[in-house]
């Protein structure tokens, strides 16, 4: 990618919270116009990454560049960035207009101006009309709206978000996840969210950042993630995958459960330990004798969009996903196709797997 | 970090304000002169007479059991109360709210002088019993705004499950819902007590010759001088009770060590 | 089956009288009958019993008018002191960020275990002129102050005795302000200075009120601490009340000044109560 196009660039992050390493040297750049995402399980970061950003802590180590500048110490109210918070923390004592307006009066523009950013705003978050309502009279959803509109009034460069659709009902939270791609789209602006649900991630992100421990695990657009996850952790974190030890006898061939398997990888070197990744969807039950290894279906769920099935092969339980029906007790052949499996190599202990790849 | 250092020395001067009186009055309790102004020695001198001062130790009885028996009365009354009211519809609610606010809203000595014409009215006999319902009267509204907010936070259907699971009305109120409200109870009898215990104003006007507390024991000996043996059974009251709390509080810390080492 | 949901009903609503009736009861024999008395004794002639208005008019009596006006200053005085003590204390104690706020508020309920005439009291000795200040004055070569008896003495009576009732209020509103909210605001570009103003200081207006209710009535209705710290040379309307009763006999006259000072008090409150929306919005007043 190009300099010029760099926002934000973290050089070098460090944080300790009491001893414990919350981020450790981490390194990462956000793009203008960009919809990154930092996912990962609670604990790993991301939101303490967020914060470093948007100034509501300091990095014990390590720099945080904006548009060329060195902000690392400027306070919050000192940068060109507005975050909407989690519980929206909207001011109870203010009515939705005078919330929106607020920072705006700290910057001193004119009433004329003030009103017609209020009237914009509204409309762009599809609540014309609540300017006189307190927040307590809105429901979650629109207080999360009227959160959004008052940190994009400032025009800020970058619009951070930290897991805004969490208090929110699934139904709801699928509506916002099409109603924040809209207003990123209509604003044009660089949006760094953060959630732990891998399917917002997938949805809204141009780019995707999985962390796990304080470490960056792999960095991606979300085809990327899903499709080649770089190790063990991405691969169980994002969707539901077949996760099995296997040996790489040589380029292009993979022995799974004593059986052998074609596939596309090469340079894992000869008779290799490492773990391949299959996607439910991407095994295919076959006849018997035309499958790679044969087994027996043990369960059988309904999915609505496909039929959901484990089975027994091999000494391992293989989860299927297909919309064709094979009942319990079924006997049936395993095969996959050899692009659908995915080779990652074999992380040696624990922390080697949280450390992942830092690129 | 300089401005943690004045917020905290803020802090520290505010507290010496408040307990400089303390420590003065502790001083004097050891004062070998039987004069305020005057520093005549050290002495356990007031502590032993205490002991023989009867005058002073009745008035301390007094203080104590109006203390106690009006709190309870409060308490229990109050918590009744607030349950009702939590049950309330909104206008009913709304005007017993209001009525509840009139005594800490309104002055002691009005508090004090409306309940001596009340007890005239009814020619009810000013004494012990009469002290003892006003104090009552006049704290139970702390109460009831203690365990108000705690009714709130108690989810209806916990109550509800427990009938659902054969619990009699009464039963699932002490087994389900007291234990919920317990800490706005229990602070509310705190209040009660600490308020009736340092309360003069109101017994000022409600008693008749014979009931004596500490307040109306001091007040009457403003003028003349405080006698001694009160400055050491205060101290000895004050020392009692950071002793009693630092003990509490070392157990609930302990405790919360203890599980907190259980869940690791 | 309706006629059982109808019984259960009934039995509903027995319950509920049964559970209200006691309160119900109890607040109109011990709260609004006693304040009935002062108005009727306010209102009726010391001899005869006539209706009148004679005893309400008392307060305009030159010396009572003095004395009220003097109890009024005093208590204005203390209470904004003790505001402006108590709210950096309580912004001091929010930023300890305390786990339970018990700890705070034993703090400053602690000095009540010491009978507060006894601590009234014991401000003599610091005060007086051969008291506590004036030794350290003399000990560093300052002149000595004269504060005992003189109304400065008393407002810091008041202000000692009635801090803690501020105090605690404003500092459980305070600790219930959440982090995000005072983030959001320096997020959006507010300084500590503008947060203080805009965010905190609207947020807390609750604990403001009744901080201000708890200290300022008292102060007002006081005359202990003027007895003690004054000399008893100093009149506040409180004492000329406890006269009326105590000394005069003339319970009528008493009810009377105490029956304007309550409406006075009442007025305040309904004032302050109402730039204060954010209330809970259930009283009727």
């Amino acid at each position: 990618m190009a300099q010029e196009n760099k926002l934000i660039t973290l050089e070098n992050i460090t944080k300790k919270y009491d001893g414990q390493v919350v981020l450790d040297d981490l390194n990462l750049y956000i793009r203008e116009n960009e919809f990154l995402t930092l996912l990962g399980p609670s604990g790993c970061g991301k939101t303490t990454t967020l914060r470093i950003i948007g100034g509501f802590e300091t990095p014990d180590v390590g720099r945080v560049i904006f548009d060329g500048q060195d902000i690392t110490n400027l306070p919050p109210n000192k940068r060109q960035l507005n975050t909407v918070f989690q519980k929206y923390a909207l001011f109870t004592h203010m009515t939705i207009a005078e919330n929106i307006a607020f920072g705006l009066k700290i910057k001193k523009k004119s009433k004329q101006y003030i009103q017609d950013k209020i009237d914009y705003a509204l409309k762009l978050v599809n609540l014309d009309g609540y300017g006189k309502r307190m927040p307590d009279s809105l429901s979650g959803g629109q207080q999360q709206r009227i959160a959004i509109a008052r940190a994009i009034v400032n025009e800020p460069k970058v619009l951070l978000l930290d897991e805004p659709l969490g208090a929110l009902d699934l139904k709801l939270r699928q509506d916002m996840q099409y109603e924040l791609i809209r207003l990123k789209n209509e604003l044009g602006i660089t949006f760094v969210y953060v959630t732990h649900d891998q399917e917002e991630a997938l949805t809204m992100s141009d780019t995707i950042m999985v962390m796990n421990q304080g470490y960056i695990q792999q960095i991606g657009t979300p085809e990327m993630i899903y499709n080649e996850p770089k190790n063990a952790f991405v691969a169980d974190f994002i969707g539901e995958s077949n996760i099995i030890g296997a040996t790489m006898i040589q380029d292009r061939l993979v022995e799974i459960l004593g059986a052998k398997f074609a596939c596309v990888d090469e340079g894992f070197g000869n008779n290799q330990p490492v773990d391949v990744v299959i996607r439910p969807e991407d095994v295919d039950l076959v006849e018997p004798e035309q499958g790679t290894i044969q087994g027996v279906v043990t369960s059988l769920i309904f999915k609505g969009v496909h039929y959901e099935m484990e089975v027994e092969a091999n000494g391992f339980t293989w989860l299927v996903h297909s919309t064709d029906l094979s009942p319990v007790g079924k006997q049936v052949g395993i095969k996959v196709d050899p692009f659908d499996i995915q080779i990652m190599n074999k992380p040696e202990s624990e922390d080697e797997e949280a450390v992942g790849i830092n690129e | 970090m300089v401005k943690r250092l004045i917020q905290k020395g803020y802090i520290g001067l505010v507290i010496v304000f408040l307990y400089a009186p303390i420590l003065v009055l502790m001083v004097l309790s050891f004062n070998g002169s039987k004069y305020r102004s005057k520093w005549g020695g050290f002495t356990f001198k007031w502590y032993r007479e205490l002991l023989e001062n009867e005058k002073i130790l009745n008035a301390l009885w007094t203080t104590l059991l109006l203390a106690l028996f009006s709190a309870l009365l409060a308490t229990v009354l109050g918590t009744l109360a607030a349950v009702a009211m939590n049950r309330m519809k909104k206008l009913p609610k709304a005007i017993m709210m209001s009525i509840t606010n009139i005594p800490i809203l309104n002055s002691e000595i009005v508090i004090g002088i409306s309940m001596m014409l009340l007890y005239f009215a009814i020619s009810f006999s000013l004494g012990f019993t009469s002290v003892l319902l006003a104090l009552t009267a006049a704290h139970m509204p702390y109460v009831i705004l203690n365990v108000l907010p705690k009714l709130r936070q108690t989810s209806r259907s916990t109550y509800e499950a427990a009938l659902d699971l054969g619990a009699s009305p009464i039963s699932a109120f002490f087994k389900i819902v007291l234990p919920d409200i317990f800490p706005g109870v229990l602070s509310g009898f705190m209040l009660a007590f600490t308020l009736a215990l340092d309360d003069f104003v109101i017994t000022h006007f409600t008693k008749d010759a014979k009931v004596s507390t500490l307040s109306t024991v001091i007040y009457a000996e403003t003028r003349r001088g405080i006698e001694p043996e009160i400055y050491a059974l205060s101290t000895i009251m004050f020392t009692a009770v950071l002793v009693l709390l630092i003990v509490v509080n070392r157990m609930k810390a302990g405790a919360a060590k203890k599980l907190a080492e259980q869940q690791k | 089956m309706n006629k059982r949901e109808g019984r259960l009903a009934k039995q509903n609503r027995l319950r509920q009288h049964l559970l209200s009736t006691p309160y119900v009861l109890w607040s109109i024999g011990f709260i609004v009958l006693p304040l009935l008395m002062i108005v009727y004794y306010g209102l009726t002639s010391r001899d005869g019993g006539g209706f009148t208005l004679e005893n309400l008019k008392l307060i305009w009596e030159p010396t009572h008018r003095a004395t009220l006006w003097l109890s009024i200053k005093l208590s204005v005085i203390s209470t904004i002191i003790c505001l402006l003590i108590a709210y950096p204390l309580a912004l001091a104690l929010r930023a300890l960020r305390l786990k339970s706020n018990g700890f705070v508020i034993l703090l400053f309920m602690l000095p009540m275990w010491m009978n507060f005439l006894l601590r009234t009291i014991a401000w003599q000795n610091i005060l007086e002129k051969n008291g506590v200040i004036n030794m350290l004055l003399s000990a560093v070569g300052l002149p000595k102050l004269n504060i005992i008896n003189t109304p400065t003495a008393i407002v810091l009576g008041m202000v000692y005795d009635f801090l803690p009732f501020m105090i605690i209020p404003i500092y459980n509103v305070l600790s219930k302000i959440g982090d995000d909210v005072i983030q959001a605001a320096a997020d959006l570009g507010a300084n500590y200075f503008q947060i203080l103003w805009r965010v905190i200081l609207p947020l807390s207006k609750p604990g403001i009120v009744s901080g201000l209710t708890m200290v300022f009535v008292p102060s007002l209705t006081t005359f202990v601490i003027s007895d003690i710290l004054g000399g008893g040379n100093i009149l506040l309307i409180g004492k000329v009340i406890e006269q009326k009763f105590k000394m005069a006999n003339d319970w009528n006259a008493g009810c009377g000044l105490s029956l304007v000072l309550m409406v006075f008090i009442f007025i305040c409150m309904a004032i302050v109560q109402k730039y204060d929306k954010d209330s809970e919005g259930t009283s009727v007043w």
